[in-house]
């Protein structure tokens, strides 16, 4: 295609995306070099219904101009990056100094959130992503072998997982789970163990958010095979048949070699996501047991004294993440682009 | 039409039907579920003392002489005119997924087609840009969006919303389209066509089954979306998840959780007539015979 | 059915809206953010009664509001004209330097108010309060008669009690609680610190000071406590725990008096919701300040409005809190700070809580931030994976960094 052409067609997408996540991004990436002025304290009487007292209070006139000349805050460069609520490159070299066993070493680094969150997400990225992959593959099979008039029905009742809305979704699920709920109390019938429960300790909550996480991007996956199924060419299929190749075979060497743009771009989207992990930590309010980074960036800028430094940080570490966990996928994408010759 | 036109034997056709059902109980046993539990009281429902009261009813029976009560229903729809939300969520939906399809067919076909190396690079960046967790990007929204007076809007939302969702369905379109033989639209060209009549006459026909696929998930993220909608729009023009999540609220008021219920499993219906109707052209595409030798 | 009431209200209301129209104001521009639960809502729903001639009424009351409001009141003019906060939240707006002194308006429409309704710093007027909120004692009055135990008024008698109801037979987890990791349990660490006798900041800076022997002490409480609790109770908000208790499985609880009034709905069993009964909140370790914090509700005018705007918008806003608001269903939504207010029975907690001294909960500039820090780095402790001393200096530690970073350190 040429340059030109290329232009025109791509044009309207590029300026999308540029206005709304590159330029949001930039200030992202800038902001986390910057921290907030020095506030200057005061103590105030302050008086509300219960009684008056003493407390501290901003000054704003004694920093009023200096927020006007640099409205981004002072330079920090990369302070925020490396304290304690982040990569803590002064606590982790302590621990390691101080250490006693690796394993010693290991468990105190789970004493700082970054760590801990990294911990979690990493398990369930390396879980759940191919469990979605495989799982998508199987029922997009299955699904494709029925009857035609079972089709419609079946892609619509394996899309809700999916599509009825985590908000509330999170909530019946989260009673069903509960010891005294459906799954729950099935669950203690099957163990034979009345004290089981999902939501007490740290180990079962990981495999509940992991099971949900499959649970949920599994129709993804089968919907985005199942599509890629209907463009199979027969001719290459019948031709393995003739070859006497069995229907495992056929799958093997013929259906999945086929689909492996697709298997590739779902692994791409899974990979990302399941690294954002956030809606069935909130929803399950596991944040005890579980965090993520995309969690520790709501929990910095949902509170009542909002840390946009701190969060900025951690997005711009989660997209540092991300690519580096995307560079085996990448890496065959760009070898697409490039066949030996 | 099946992919095996052969026989199945019996073993692997029962393996086949048990999987299904086993995947349809997982899949669609809570919405089920919740859709039975839509005519209960809340503390039927959500019962933490005998979870067998959300079959029978008992707290129902009690309030409302009957084990069955509208009155999720009837508090969403009529009292809190949820039909509003519903409407707003239409008109998001019809035209997110419209925009966004429109552009990212165009590019993703772009970027499939053109071999040079730039459009390899153009791909990492879309990649990079969704790597941005959504929260970070709407609390950078909201300072210009004051400014300019757009906040609250529906087309604010819609162009949001389209925006964020680009790298992903233009990864998708691409990926789709790399599915397609490039000799289809070459051979076009090859016959004297330019590239957008190549596109036009060979490529529309055969690219639906990926086009209503990435369709599907704009729109499911339009239906679904919270992080945007819920600190974008303002209380009039809430679509239907955060109005949901106000029948809730923080404190989960008592009767207003079964509103959210009931508006969760209305809000379902639509979708079920939506994949029903889109399913042929789900399954249309090149077993149609469009690749020959 | 609190919101079919809201309506009817409403709809009485549109039809006697030319009444109100303006509340006074023959022009400007009244917009609302607040968060969502049904006394604000009231109050919200109170303002709109206003629009009509040259004034216009907006509300966006949702639980988002935190992150729209700051930004909604920074622009000029500002989106938002009046911001309905709580004693924790109108520090972000205070912070920002978005609000402004309402001493002008109140001595011109502020008649109807009473003196402690005014939120003064320094003597400016920065607030106007509306209702109050405290957290207290629940309790199943006939378990406890049964077994002839009174209702605790300490901590340590609480755990007596739960002892004997667990030994009784009667509940296995007699104790509910609001600990779910993050807001809640730091809530019910600020709680019990409290009655302990600490102090969160050293005088006048900071500097956080939590590392002592009264978090220590605070710690090992909410862990005794905690064994009478349903295992799961690290992910118990204020919902979960009041559904527990409407399920007939808890029978103490430290509870907030806002949620009280649902406990005794006609959905609950009867046997449940007659037998509730509350106290005011309990003591701990000795001390004499209740293991509790008071709270307000209230609405703040933004700084970067036109006059007129702002005088329509205070206007309106005195209209939603006059006293004739006031009735049979608005009365039980909240303890009103308004003037002729009838107490209502499930308001004596609250009532008990001002009267023991309770401590409003701290309005600094950086609570917040230890706050937030405590949610995340005490539940290791809950859990036993590590000492309280730990968990505190891990608590210490990460506010440190937090505050570093906002310039208050």
């Amino acid at each position: 295609m040429k340059h030109k052409t290329f232009f025109w067609f791509f044009l309207p997408t590029a300026l999308a995306m540029l206005l709304f996540i590159a330029l949001p991004l930039t200030s992202v990436v800038s902001q986390s070099f910057h921290a907030p002025h020095e506030e200057v304290l005061l103590v105030s009487e302050i008086c509300d219904p219960f009684g008056c007292a003493t407390e501290s209070t901003i000054d704003h006139q004694a920093t009023e101009q200096l927020k006007k000349d640099k409205p981004l805050g002072q330079w920090v460069g990369f302070e925020i990056y490396a304290d304690r609520n982040h990569l803590a490159f002064k606590e982790v070299a302590e621990f390691w100094q101080t250490r006693s066993s690796f394993t010693g070493f290991i468990s105190s680094l789970n004493n700082l959130q970054f760590y801990r969150a990294m911990g979690f997400t990493l398990t369930y990225v390396i879980v759940v992503t191919p469990l979605v992959i495989l799982f998508g593959l199987i029922i997009a099979l299955a699904v494709n072998s029925l009857h035609r008039h079972l089709k419609g029905l079946m892609v619509f009742f394996s899309l809700l997982p999916m599509i009825v809305t985590p908000l509330v979704g999170s909530l019946i699920l989260f009673w069903m789970i509960d010891a005294r709920g459906i799954v729950g109390s099935g669950l203690q019938e099957i163990f034979s163990d009345p004290n089981l429960s999902l939501k007490a300790s740290t180990g079962l909550t990981w495999v509940t958010l992991i099971v949900y996480g499959v649970w949920h991007s599994a129709p993804f996956a089968f919907i985005v095979f199942y599509a890629g199924l209907q463009t199979v060419p027969k001719e290459t299929l019948e031709s393995a048949m003739i070859d006497g190749a069995s229907r495992f075979q056929q799958v093997i060497h013929v259906v999945v070699p086929h689909l492996s743009p697709l298997v590739a771009f779902v692994a791409l989207i899974q990979l990302m996501d399941n690294f954002r992990v956030f809606e069935p930590i909130v929803g399950f309010s596991a944040s005890a047991h579980a965090t993520s980074l995309s969690w520790i960036i709501w929990n910095d800028i949902g509170q009542e004294i909002r840390l946009f430094s701190s969060a900025a940080t951690t997005s711009v570490l989660t997209i540092i993440g991300v690519v580096i966990l995307l560079l085996p996928v990448l890496i065959r994408t760009w070898r697409e682009f490039n066949p030996e010759k | 039409m099946t992919s095996n036109q052969i026989k199945r034997p019996l073993g692997l056709q029962l393996l086949i039907y048990g999987f299904v059902l086993l995947w349809l109980i997982l899949a669609a046993f809570p919405f089920f579920w919740t859709m039975w539990g839509s005519f209960k009281v809340e503390l039927d429902f959500f019962s933490k003392g005998d979870w067998t009261h959300a079959i029978s009813g008992v707290r129902t029976q009690a309030v409302y002489g009957e084990s069955f009560t509208g009155a999720g229903y009837e508090g969403a729809w009529i009292q809190e005119e949820f039909w509003r939300a519903f409407s707003n969520t239409a008109i998001v939906c019809f035209f997110t997924v419209l925009t966004s399809l429109t552009i990212a067919t165009l590019g993703g076909y772009a970027l499939s087609r053109s071999g040079f190396r730039y459009s390899f690079w153009l791909l990492i960046i879309a990649l990079v840009f969704r790597a941005l967790p959504p929260i970070t990007l709407v609390s950078g929204y909201l300072p210009p969006f004051y400014a300019w007076n757009i906040w609250g809007l529906l087309p604010t939302t819609i162009i949001v919303l389209v925006a964020i969702n680009q790298p992903f369905t233009l990864w998708m379109l691409h990926s789709f389209f790399q599915t397609i033989p490039k000799e289809l639209d070459e051979s076009a060209k090859v016959d004297g066509c330019t590239q957008f009549q190549a596109f036009r006459y060979v490529i529309i026909p055969v690219m639906w089954p990926g086009v209503i696929t990435a369709g599907l998930f704009s729109f499911l993220l339009a239906y679904n979306d919270f992080a945007v909608t819920a600190v974008l729009l303002s209380q009039d023009n809430q679509t239907m998840v955060p109005k949901i999540a106000s029948f809730m609220g923080t404190t989960q008021t008592e009767g207003n959780v079964m509103f959210a219920v009931a508006a969760v499993v209305s809000s379902i219906i639509p979708l079920f007539l939506l994949v029903l109707f889109f399913q042929r052209q789900l399954v249309s595409g090149l077993t149609a015979g469009a690749v020959k030798g | 059915m609190f919101l079919r009431k809201i309506a009817t209200v409403v709809a009485l209301t549109t039809l006697a809206s030319s009444a109100w129209a303006g509340c006074g104001a023959s022009d400007g521009r009244v917009s609302i953010v607040g968060n969502e639960f049904p006394a604000i809502q009231t109050v919200g729903a109170g303002a709109m009664e206003c629009a009509g001639g040259g004034v216009t009424v907006e509300k966006n009351l949702t639980a988002d509001h935190q992150k729209i409001n700051v930004p909604g009141m920074q622009g000029n003019p500002a989106e938002f004209t009046t911001a309905i906060v709580a004693n924790s939240s109108i520090v972000a707006l205070m912070n920002n330097d978005v609000i402004r002194p309402l001493d002008d308006l109140v001595a011109k429409h502020g008649q109807g108010l009473q003196k402690s309704q005014l939120i003064t710093v320094d003597g400016n007027i920065m607030g106007v309060a509306f209702m109050a909120n405290a957290q207290h004692l629940v309790f199943r009055a006939d378990i406890l008669d049964q077994l002839g135990i009174a209702p605790p008024t300490t901590y340590e008698e609480m755990l007596v009690a739960a002892a004997n109801i667990r030994a009784s037979g009667m509940m296995d987890h007699p104790v509910g609680g609001a600990y779910a990791a993050g807001w809640n349990l730091a809530e019910e660490f600020v709680n019990m610190y409290i009655g302990h006798g600490g102090e969160f900041f050293k005088p006048g800076s900071a500097e956080i000071s939590v590392n002592n022997q009264h978090g220590e002490d605070a710690l090992h409480m909410m862990r005794a406590l905690s064994d009478y609790m349903n295992p799961d109770y690290l992910t118990h908000d204020s919902n979960a725990t009041s559904a527990e208790w409407k399920a007939g499985n808890v029978a103490l609880m430290n509870m907030w008096g806002s949620r009280v009034g649902p406990l005794k709905s006609d959905e609950v069993d009867p046997s449940v919701a007659n037998n509730t009964d509350i106290a005011g909140p309990m003591t701990v370790g000795g001390g004499s300040t209740p293991a509790s914090t008071l709270w307000w509700d209230g609405f703040t005018v933004s700084k970067n409005i036109s006059d007129a705007d702002a005088e329509a918008t205070f206007m309106a806003m005195m209209h939603a809190i006059r006293p004739e608001m006031l009735n049979d269903e608005t009365s039980p939504l909240a303890v009103w700070l308004i003037d002729g207010y009838q107490p209502t029975d499930a308001a004596k907690g609250v009532f008990a809580a001002a009267a023991m001294g309770t401590t409003p909960y701290p309005m600094l500039p950086y609570a917040g931030l230890m706050h937030s820090a405590a949610g995340k780095e005490l539940v290791d402790f809950m859990q036993g994976k590590e000492t309280a001393s730990q968990a505190l200096a891990d608590l210490e530690a990460a506010y440190t960094t937090a505050a570093k970073e906002k310039g208050y350190l």
